[in-house]
Parts: structure tokens; sequence; C-alpha cells
């Protein structure tokens, strides 16, 4: 690790894992089912009160070569007692099923931790693979750590012989033994894993009786075998939570529940036009199964496809939605450009990714907030949503759908790989106290007379669905003359349906700036927008509570920003902007409000780590006597996150 | 729509707009759109439930002067738009105003899906084989040594035949007409009484980039001996009668033959059956010189559409559940925190 904030004391390592939050991550080949481990992992820990946040990383590989360094499948999650806003900087506990896996991860782990291991994978096949010279579970290489090798695979064989299975559908059952270790540790219960896994193998009864026993057997081993010192049972208290129906929810979920509330609260049929692109695609899957909300889903034949089928639908009446990641909104951008001249209302979610071109896939960045804001040709100005979490998706794609509907225009959301992906827990929203805001077409043709390009106190257009007598019309891409729509190719007329276009969106009432956590002037103001949400949050906090002046600002509405937003900045000496790109919100507050933003960047396809943060107020708010030479902040290669 | 409004017959007149017609003149754009315009009150169209989409290009400014609903969309993209349209109201009557670029070059990739899918529209492609609205560049369907300002040695690719394409794609409607011939509305009525993608192409005089391009056919003194206008259940014939189409058994292939007073049978002329598929692969890849230009209704066997689809199974699986928002919110696995919070 290069960042230093990890250097435990002695005394913390043995007190690992500590009583207040635990950070657990299994690890294994792509194809051990780590992900949906995690996922169980997560649901019994949110049935027992804790608040958590998760991170599954994963290879773009669907299954990679098995045994190797790239096709290792991670998923993380921090749980606590307290309140959770990130994944966890450092695992306390690492589950490594095989070599590969122990490699790639072990560097995370805190000095200190507790590595499980299964030993009956570190054959030399396997330790060759994942290039290790020697057996780390034997050489000593992992001193620093807590080590506890078992061989998994056999006890996992063991368990399951009863049921007959073949040799490779009964290692298949690992992860199901090594969950139900993990459910002992932290003393879970495993009713809830095995309803599941009696749904989930609903036509193969044999399968959900082995791989109950393969979770009983886990769950015995760690009641029963008489393990070293660090093979202790913790128990994580219940966190404190407002009273309420809760459930886990991904941002994928979120953004899709929000979109079909948007549409009921705006009394419009959706229409989603998609096409298949990691990591947007959960939406699409979620809400093809919609049919009784209203929600006509259509895979196209392409990203440009889907946004043009979407404005299609906008044009004939329905709330047209798209949604991709980088690559696919490039391709629709010269679609979005004829939605903002025709005036529609649209949602083109973006749940980025790490670019340039394919990029990342599967990896997080926050790195197209240019090409939301400003990547079109001409002057496209288009209003722009940032979602900071997985539950906060729901309220924005609410936003955004009001916004499109009460100012007939695109509207871009952003999201990004680790919102849609990671999940946490959801007080459910009681739908009864969002205030509606249903759409109404024109109907009739208005005593002045009918014009297409009639505008309101908010320059909204008419929005006039076909079928309706008396109000034919035609539009297009091309400069429509005002009132009318028709063909104008005038100077004067381009010159003020620009302006006209640019007001329309620049005037959209945004709420007010507010400030998360501290004051509203001082030394630091850490701003920040999307998915950093929570590591800036928790580190603001951690260092307000050392008595340091600093707060923290997040934009949810990226374009236009809200209008107090420049005076607020300038009340802090100091103004820093984490992101996970090189620096694309700080360019865009230094061109609105000329204030001499800095930038914190991280591009490794991770999200940030609290410490990092931390680190970074510390850089800028020296301790009286120190002095640190203000410099743009740059944080260590890839490498120094996650090999 | 409503079934209780009295249906007031349309005129041609009816169809026009207050817009001024910006094609050059003698463009074959002008006899597309009076035919079109005719053809409207001949199907009964309403014009409010009447929808023209198109791409760009100098067809593509038809939609301005169809006094119905229009969008002029983006280059290539007319199907795309026009699928969203049908499936958000199947009510609609789709028209997809498209030429040989936009069609099948940028757009190639929309009109295959467009014609696999069968959405119930009509494409009208006009056929130039140049590239108009941009001063003169070959097109896709432009003939191999075409001269143009991007080909100054002659374009070197074969090119692209769009009845073929569309019968490739799945097509189940395939018409092929001229701007200026009588035929046109016929087609354009056969094209929307099918019940699916009703795809058109209309050979289109480009006056000023590409003039007479089709003249071979089209050219009144060329138009018996090189013009076979089919029909279903007619013999294949041309040139007055005098000659026919028949198949050559040995080869599996068409050939042409003479027919002697009339007795095509004896000649062994073939009798078009617009629901032949096989047939109408061999009448779209005719090639033009050895046979006469295959013109009028192809090929015609509707099958099931896309939206129809799209919304029985949209209603089949919206049966019987109740839209709940609240429940929706609510699935999965939940938990209730009854406490206050101690602290936050």
């Amino acid at each position: 690790m290069a960042t230093a904030a990890h250097e435990v004391t002695p005394q913390e390592a043995s007190a690992h894992p500590t009583a207040e939050s635990v950070v657990v991550r299994f690890a294994g080949d792509s194809g051990d089912g780590m992900q949906l481990t995690g996922g169980q992992f997560t649901l019994s820990t949110a049935l027992s009160g804790n608040d958590l946040a998760t991170f599954p990383d994963f290879p773009a590989e669907i299954r990679a070569p098995q045994g190797t360094l790239f096709g290792v499948s991670a998923f993380q999650i921090n749980f606590g007692s307290t309140a959770i806003e990130t994944a966890g900087d450092a695992p306390d506990v690492l589950i490594a099923m095989n070599p590969a896996a122990l490699k790639v991860n072990a560097p995370a782990l805190k000095p200190g931790g507790l590595i499980i291991a299964d030993e009956g994978e570190f054959g030399e096949r396997n330790l060759a693979k994942a290039k290790y010279a020697a057996n780390p579970l034997t050489d000593g290489s992992l001193a620093k750590w807590q080590l506890l090798s078992f061989n998994i695979s056999q006890l996992t064989l063991d368990a399951v012989k009863p049921f007959g299975l073949g040799n490779k559908e009964a290692l298949r059952c690992k992860n199901m033994w090594t969950l139900g270790l993990a459910l002992w540790m932290f003393d879970r219960d495993r009713a809830p894993i095995v309803d599941w896994l009696k749904t989930k193998f609903a036509k193969a009864p044999v399968l959900a009786e082995a791989n109950i026993a393969a979770l009983n057997a886990g769950h015995a081993y760690g009641e029963t075998a008489e393990l070293a010192g660090p093979m202790k049972q913790h128990h994580i208290g219940v966190a404190p939570t407002a009273p309420g129906l809760y459930r886990t929810v991904t941002g994928a979920e979120s953004i899709s529940l929000g979109l079909v509330a948007g549409v009921q609260l705006a009394n419009v049929p959706m229409f989603f036009g998609g096409y298949p692109i990691t990591p947007a695609s959960a939406i699409l899957h979620f809400l093809s199964r919609l049919k009784e909300y209203g929600v006509t889903t259509f895979q196209a034949e392409d990203e440009i496809a889907a946004i043009a089928s979407a404005i299609g639908a906008s044009f004939a009446g329905q709330l047209g939605v798209t949604s991709s990641s980088g690559p696919g909104i490039a391709l629709k951008g010269e679609a979005m450009g004829l939605a903002i001249m025709t005036e529609l209302p649209l949602v083109i979610v973006n749940s980025q990714r790490g670019g340039p071109s394919t990029g990342l896939p599967t990896k997080t960045e926050q790195s197209d907030l240019y090409q939301a804001v400003y990547g079109r040709n001409g002057d496209a100005p288009m209003p722009v949503l940032a979602a900071r979490s997985p539950s906060d998706c729901f309220d924005v794609a609410i936003e955004a759908v009001r916004l499109a509907v009460q100012y007939m225009t695109p509207v871009m959301l952003l999201t990004d790989g680790y919102i849609a992906n990671a999940a946490e827990p959801w007080l459910v929203p009681d739908m009864s106290s969002y205030a509606p805001f249903p759409v109404e077409y024109l109907e009739d043709v208005p005593t002045e007379g009918f014009l297409p390009y009639a505008r309101d106190e908010n320059l909204k257009r008419p929005w006039v669905k076909p079928g309706t007598p008396g109000l034919l019309h035609r539009i297009g891409g091309i400069e429509k003359a005002i009132g009318t729509g028709n063909i104008d190719y005038g100077a004067e007329n381009h010159q003020k349906m620009t302006e006209i276009r640019r007001d329309k969106v620049a005037n959209i009432a945004v709420p007010d700036q507010t400030v998360e956590l501290g004051e509203t002037s001082g030394k630091l103001a850490i701003v920040g927008w999307g998915s950093t949400f929570g590591p800036i949050h928790q580190a603001v906090r951690r260092a307000r509570a050392k008595g340091r002046d600093v707060a923290h600002i997040h934009i949810r509405h990226i374009w236009p920003m809200p209008a107090n937003l420049g005076d607020l900045l300038r009340g802090y000496d100091t103004i820093l902007v984490p992101e996970m790109n090189t620096g694309q919100l700080k360019t865009v507050l230094r061109d609105q409000f000329l204030v001499d933003a800095k930038p914190l960047n991280k591009v490794s396809g991770q999200p940030f780590l609290i410490s990092e943060i931390e680190d970074a107020i510390d850089g800028h708010l020296p301790a009286e006597g120190d002095f640190v030479p203000p410099s743009e902040t740059q944080l260590p290669s890839p490498e120094a996150v996650n090999p | 729509m409503n079934d209780m409004t009295p249906i007031v017959k349309t005129t041609p007149k009816d169809w026009e707009t207050d817009q001024e017609v910006r094609w050059c003149p003698g463009c074959g754009d002008y006899a597309v759109l009076k035919a079109v315009q005719r053809t409207m009150p001949e199907i009964g169209a309403r014009p409010e439930n009447t929808v023209f989409v198109s791409g760009i290009g100098c067809s593509s400014r038809f939609v301005y002067y169809m006094e119905t609903y229009g969008f002029h969309t983006i280059h290539g993209r007319a199907p795309a738009v026009a699928t969203g349209v049908k499936l958000a109201n199947p009510d609609l009557d789709v028209w997809i105003i498209t030429g040989d670029g936009d069609a099948l070059s940028i757009g190639g990739n929309h009109t295959m899906h467009l014609i696999r899918r069968n959405l119930d529209c009509q494409v009208l492609l006009f056929n130039n084989e140049i590239y108009g609205l941009t001063k003169g560049q070959y097109s896709p369907t432009s003939r191999v040594g075409t001269r143009t300002p991007s080909t100054p040695f002659g374009s070197v690719d074969t090119p692209a035949n769009p009845c073929a394409f569309a019968l490739g794609a799945g097509g189940r409607f395939i018409a092929r007409a001229i701007d200026v011939h009588k035929n046109l509305v016929g087609v354009l009525k056969a094209a929307h009484a099918h019940k699916g993608t009703g795809f058109v192409e209309i050979f289109q005089n480009c006056i000023v980039y590409n003039d007479d391009v089709f003249a071979p056919f089209t050219e009144k003194k060329n138009a018996a001996a090189n013009q076979m206008w089919v029909e279903h259940g007619k013999p294949l014939v041309f040139e007055n009668g005098t000659r026919g189409l028949a198949m050559d058994l040995e080869r599996l292939v068409l050939k042409v033959v003479d027919v002697i007073d009339g007795d095509w049978q004896a000649a062994g002329v073939i009798v078009h059956d617009q629901t032949n598929r096989g047939l109408a692969h061999m009448l779209v890849e005719m090639p033009f010189g050895t046979f006469p230009m295959a013109l009028g209704v192809l090929f015609d066997d509707p099958r099931p559409t896309f939206e129809s689809a799209v919304v029985t199974q949209n209603a089949e699986a919206a049966k019987g559940k109740t839209p709940d928002l609240q429940k929706l919110l609510s699935q999965g696995q939940t938990w209730q925190v009854e406490k206050e919070p101690h602290s936050m």
C-alpha cells in the first residue's frame, strides 16, 4: 500500500475486527460465485440491522481463464453499528478462494487483518497461474496478517457427498460453505439464505439440498472446530437508523424504481429504449419486467436506435427514456441534439465507467461530466443531474423526469458503475409524500391560434400528441422559426432561438445548494458530486471531529448549477474537488464562478478511500506551524490501491 | 380512433401544407409528393392520425409538405424514430420517407432491423443513385464507374440492390415504382393495405446530379421493352405481351421467352404469385439489360407485426397484476426498524 493511512499499531491489529464496523472482502475466481456469496451476505447483514455499503469488483470477462490474476472477482462489504457510507477503505477480513484471489487482494488488507484461504486450491498449477514462486500459505510471506487456511474444497466435497453430485458440481457449493463460515463469524441467521437457495434451485431440489448442506457445514465448522485465536465469533450491534421499512437496493434498481415513480407522478407512460452495455444493462433488465406499470421496453439494434426510438415515443406522447454508459452515450450525442432542437422530453441515464473508448467496462469513473454538460455539436444546453448513492438514485430519477416534462427538454442523469452495482439499505419511501406533477398535453387549439413553438413562462413549448385533430405540425432538426417552428435559416432567428434554448435551461429552478457538513464559510470546502459522497462525507466528519475547519458540499444539479453556489464557494479560503477523473467539475466551477477550485483526482477504477480524502484535508489544512506547499494533489497509481 | 366521428372525405389538396416546396425544378420528388397526396384520400386516411417520419437528404424534406404530423429526424435514423412513434401509439399510420444514402448507407442498420421486426409502416425509399443534398457524391446504389466529385475516376464498389436488401432482411412486402409513373399510387395503396413493413423502392430522377440514370427503362421509348409491371395471378409478360419470363428448369433461373400470338402458356410464362418468396428473390435480382426491370408489388405475404406482438406481450405480462408502486418499492427482502433512533 502506498497510501500510508493504514499503519496499524499492534494494539489495533490484535483488536481486529473492530466492534463497530467490519470490512469483509470475498475474493475468488470469476466462476466461484463470489458476487452471489457477497449478495447473500449483504442480505443477511441488512436483516440483522447493520448499516452497510458494498463494492462489487469483477473482471470484464464473463468466465476468465480459471485461476488467473485477471479473472479474480471480489465483493467487499462494510457493515457496522454506526452509519456506513463507503464500502470501507481496507478489509479487515479477506476470504481468498484461490492463490490469484489472495495475490490480487492481500495488499489491500489491513495489517493485522485476517486471511481465510482455501488451501485445497493452493496446488502447484494454481500457484503458477497466480505467479507465486512458493506457496504463500507456508512460506511466511503473509506474516503481517493473521492467516487461517484449511481445505475448503475438501470440506465442501465431504459435506455434499450424500447428494451424489459430480466433482465439478460438488465444488460449486464451495461458496456456500464459505458463506456459512462467514455467517457464523458474524453471528448471522442462516434461514433467509436457506429460503433463497430453495427458491433458486426450486427445479433442482438436489442442488438446493447440497448447497444448504455446504452452508450448514461451513457454519458448523466455525462453531465446532477448535481453531486458533483469530477465528472468533463477532457480534456487530444494530446500527441506529430512522424507523420504517427497509430493503437493500442497488443504484440500478433505485434508478429504475425512480423512473417508474417519476412517470407515475407525471401520469405519463414510459417508453424505454436501450441497448446492452455494462454497467447500464441492469436498468433495461429491471424495467422490462414492469409491464403493468405502463412501461414499454425496447431493446434496439444499437445505441442510436435506442435513443432515437425514445425520442419518437416522446413525440408520440410517452416519456422516452434511454440508458447507457460512456461509449454508448457518445453514440447518442447527435440524437440528444435532435431532442434539444425539437424540445421533446427525454431522460438519458449514463452509468459512467472508466474511459475513454471501451476503457474499463466494469470499473467506476466520473469522467463523463464534460460529455454530459458540453459534449454535443452546436450550443446544445441540457440539464444534468448526478446521483450520490444507490438510494439517492430514486429521488434523482424522479427529478430528471420532472425536469424533462416540465421544461420539454432532454435531461442527463449521471450515475456510475459503483453506484449502479453497489447495494445499501434503503428506507422505502412513502409515495404519498411526493407531490404529483401531471403532464398537460395541448389538446385544443388555443384562442390565439396554435403555434408549435409557443412558450409559457418557463419558455416551455406545448406537448401535442399525434392523433389530436387541429394541431397538426412538423418538427425536425433544422433551425426552427420562433413560434411557428417552420424551417428558418435566418440570421436573427438563429441568434434568438439559440438564446431561448440557452435561457430555457439556464432558468430552470434549481434548489439552492446546501452544505452537507460544516459551516457555510470557512477555511476549506470539499466539493463533490456523484458517488464520491460516501468517502468525502466520512473524511470530513472525521476531520471535523478532530476540530478541523472543513465543510462538505455535494452538488446534485450539475447543470444548471444552483444560483447560490458561486457565493457559497467564495466563502471558503480553499475549495478542494475530489473526483474520479482528471478534474472536470473543478474546471466547470472555475469557469462558472472564477473560483480557485483545486483538484483531487483518482482514476484507478476504484472509489476513493476515506483516508485519501483525509490526507488531502490534512494537506490543505496544515496544523499550526507546519508548512505544506500548496500543490495540485495527485494520488498514486492504481497499483497502489488495487494491484 | 373515435368510431363516432363522421368520416369526412379528404381531397389531395387537404394534404398540402402552406410551406413552399423547395426541390430543384424538375425533381422527381414533386411527382412522388403529388402521388402520395392523391393516395391519402383514396385509402381513407385521416391527417391527424398520420405521421410522416424522415431522415436527412433531399427526399426527407417531404414531411414539411404533408399536412399531417411530421418528424424530420437525423441522418439514417427515421426507422428508429418511427419505431418509437408506433410502439408508443400503434393507432398511428406511420410513413417513412428516406433515400438511398439515408436508408442504405448511414441508416442501413436501422432499415434492416425495421424490416426484420416487421413494424407496421410504409417505407418509401427514393432511389436516385446519388447524394443530392451534399452536391452529387456517389451513393451506395450508384453503379460501378459513377463519376462524381468524390469519385473523379469512377466509383469502384458494388452497389446495393434495395429490394434484394429488404427481402434479405426478411421483408414481407417488396415493391418497386417510378416517380412519374401513374402506377405509383396503386403501389402506395398496396403498401398501405399490407399490415407490416411495406417497402417501396421508387426510382426517382435527380435532374441535377444524376439525370436520366434510369432512362433505359423509364423513358417512354424504352418503357414497353424494359418495364415489366407484375400483377398477382397474371403472367409475367412485358413488351405488350410479346415477351415473358419462364423458368429455365435445368439451371433453376429465370429466362426471357417470346410469346407468340399472346399464348403465354405455350411459351411457359410463369404466373406471378406475390406470396412466392423464391420468385420474389429472382425478380429483384434480375440483371437489368438481359431482363426487364420488374416493377409493382413483387412480394406481399403478411405475418404478425412487431408492434402488435409488443402490445400483446405487454398486455399478457400485465394481466391480473395491479400496479402498486408502494408495493413495488417494498419488494424483495425487507426489514422493519421499530425503535426511534438513539443517535444519528
